[in-house]
């Protein structure tokens, strides 16, 4: 699927709730569901900058594609990072860095969250972005199309 | 609920707020306590009659700002007992008055093999204030270590009292653990070292009534918008040798006696440690929270309320499982209670019950050294008032369980 496609299947679900409590059990959920990341991976590189909570990103790219694994010590914070992943699981680091991330305003995240949780999107993000342009340079001098 | 109880809280027009529909649970009084109406209404009416600057100008607006800026001062002189207004300084706060002796102590007293004590327990603004000062002096800061109970033992500050230790720092009321320390008899092991003793009073000067005379402490400090006053203000007071002894932090306004380009000799304290123009609005508006605080901390009914809400939230946090208190319960505790929860973050908890109307407060709480003590992650907390109620209790201790639900 498309970045765009699972950007609006993820508001779809969102407007399934009125109350924000309820939104925050469904990022809970997620939050729990999200698959285990290698130990080896919570590194301090891989410990994100920025988060109150302890947040580890890791990513690998396969055939042109990347892919993140992600813990953190807050569920909540593991809920965002989920969402996250499921928008840009697969997807090439190009088509990540020109994606638009309306949608975490859509859903109303970004005004929900405690100002030190924003700031610890903003970073998560930031980090997704950063791997995203390392792997398509790399991706570059490997002499591939990007 | 008492009715000395409900005609408090009718002045505090904060408390009837609501968040996310809710009504408001606001359990984060140890930050910033809810402002007393009478201050907010003294706030406005003298930005309407007494706005001009302090201390400088001939005219009538001035002269009336004066007084009743200099009446805060004697309000706040009268509320710690102490001898007279020059023993007075007014600063923004607990930290800038924590940093005017510390900064003083680098430029007059504290030299290269000396020691600054402090306890394990600081807030960050008697731990960063000290380490600025040792930065600058060449001294060196002690760390007096805590008991699991959350206690500071006595024998143990005895034995860090060596003779190069030349000032004592800690806090009244630890603002993560909440148990008073023992501070007349620190104060009194102290001087018997010749040592002097700053006593940071942010969070004991709320429920402890404080005699600065008897304690004969050398400085205490303490911030008004934990007090039911005005953001922007604190007190500190010091003996009268040692805040002539002290230079000043800041240079400039109407701090000097006479200026002149190769020498300015300075004003007689307080004046001296109050450069540029003061928050002087402000500051005249804590007269009203000073009384206040004065008044129900005499109140029977009063101080029946505040064991009551204790004893009901320690009854209520017992119930938890997996919750742990960071410090024991004891007598000396204030109402004020950080915990761990085994499996839950603190920022997860402090965020759903946020959505559920109930403040506290979460993380580090400006004390990382403590904290971290008790729980990596940090602690959740909730501090009370008298203006709260067994029934906030209630729904922060249903709030709790069901937050731990959603989260485990
Ligand atoms: C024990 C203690 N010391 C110092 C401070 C700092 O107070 P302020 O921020 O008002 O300067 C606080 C408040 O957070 C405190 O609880």
């Amino acid at each position: 699927m498309e970045i765009k496609e699972i950007q609006n299947e993820i508001i779809e679900e969102f407007s399934a709730f009125d109350e924000w409590l309820d939104k925050y059990e469904y990022l809970i959920d997620l939050g729990k569901t999200l698959p285990q990341i290698d130990e080896k991976k919570k590194t301090e590189d891989n410990l994100i900058k920025g988060c109150q909570s302890r947040v580890w990103l890791d990513c690998r790219m396969e055939d042109g594609l990347l892919y993140f694994t992600a813990d953190s010590d807050a569920i909540i914070t593991k809920g965002i990072i989920s969402l996250l992943i499921r928008v840009f699981n697969g997807q090439k680091p190009d088509d990540i860095l020109h994606s638009d991330l309306s949608f975490l305003e859509t859903i109303g995240l970004k005004e929900n969250l405690s100002p030190t949780r924003a700031n610890g999107l903003v970073s998560m993000i930031k980090q997704i972005m950063n791997y995203s342009l390392a792997y398509k340079e790399k991706g570059c001098q490997n002499g591939r199309e990007c | 609920m008492a009715s000395v109880i409900s005609d408090i809280r009718a002045q505090f027009p904060a408390l009837n707020e609501r968040v996310y529909g809710k009504k408001l649970v606001y359990f984060d009084n140890a930050a910033t306590s809810q402002r007393l109406k009478a201050v907010t209404d003294l706030q406005s009416k003298l930005s309407v009659t007494a706005n001009a600057n302090i201390h400088r100008a001939v005219h009538s607006l001035s002269s009336k700002a004066t007084e009743v800026y200099e009446s805060a001062r004697e309000a706040a002189a009268g509320f710690i007992s102490a001898p007279g207004r020059e023993n007075v300084v007014i600063t923004s706060g607990t930290t800038s008055a924590i940093n005017t002796v510390a900064h003083g102590f680098a430029r007059a007293i504290l030299k290269k093999g000396d020691k600054v004590l402090i306890s394990e327990a600081e807030h960050h603004s008697n731990i960063v204030s000290w380490q600025l000062a040792c930065d600058m002096s060449g001294a060196k800061i002690s760390v007096i270590p805590v008991e699991e109970s959350g206690e500071l033992s006595l024998s143990r500050v005895e034995s860090m009292l060596d003779c190069n230790v030349k000032i004592l720092a800690v806090a009244h009321v630890s603002n993560v653990l909440g148990i008073e320390n023992p501070i007349a008899e620190i104060i009194s092991l102290a001087h018997s070292r010749n040592v002097p003793v700053l006593i940071d009073g942010a969070q004991g000067i709320v429920h402890k009534q404080v005699n600065v005379r008897a304690l004969d402490c050398d400085f205490y400090a303490f911030s008004t918008h934990k007090l039911y006053g005005p953001t922007g203000v604190g007190i500190l007071y010091g003996k009268k040798e040692w805040l002539d002894k002290l230079p000043p932090m800041l240079g400039g306004g109407d701090m000097v006696e006479t200026v002149t380009f190769s020498k300015t000799t300075f004003a007689p304290v307080p004046l001296k440690f109050e450069a540029g123009t003061p928050n002087f609005l402000s500051a005249a508006a804590m007269t009203p929270a000073l009384e206040f605080a004065a008044e129900i901390r005499k109140n029977k009914e009063v101080i029946a309320h505040e064991s009551a809400l204790m004893e009901k939230m320690e009854f209520c946090l017992g119930q938890i499982p997996g919750l742990h208190l960071a410090g024991a319960c004891s007598d000396s505790r204030i109402p004020l209670y950080s915990f761990s929860i085994d499996g839950i973050h603190p920022e997860d908890a402090a965020q759903i019950l946020d959505k559920m109307g109930v403040a506290v407060r979460s993380g580090l709480m400006c004390a990382e050294p403590i904290v971290k003590k008790y729980s990596e992650k940090g602690l959740t907390r909730v501090s009370l008032l008298p203006y709260n109620t067994e029934e906030e209790i209630d729904i922060f201790a249903d709030a709790l369980s069901k937050t731990i639900k959603m989260l485990s």
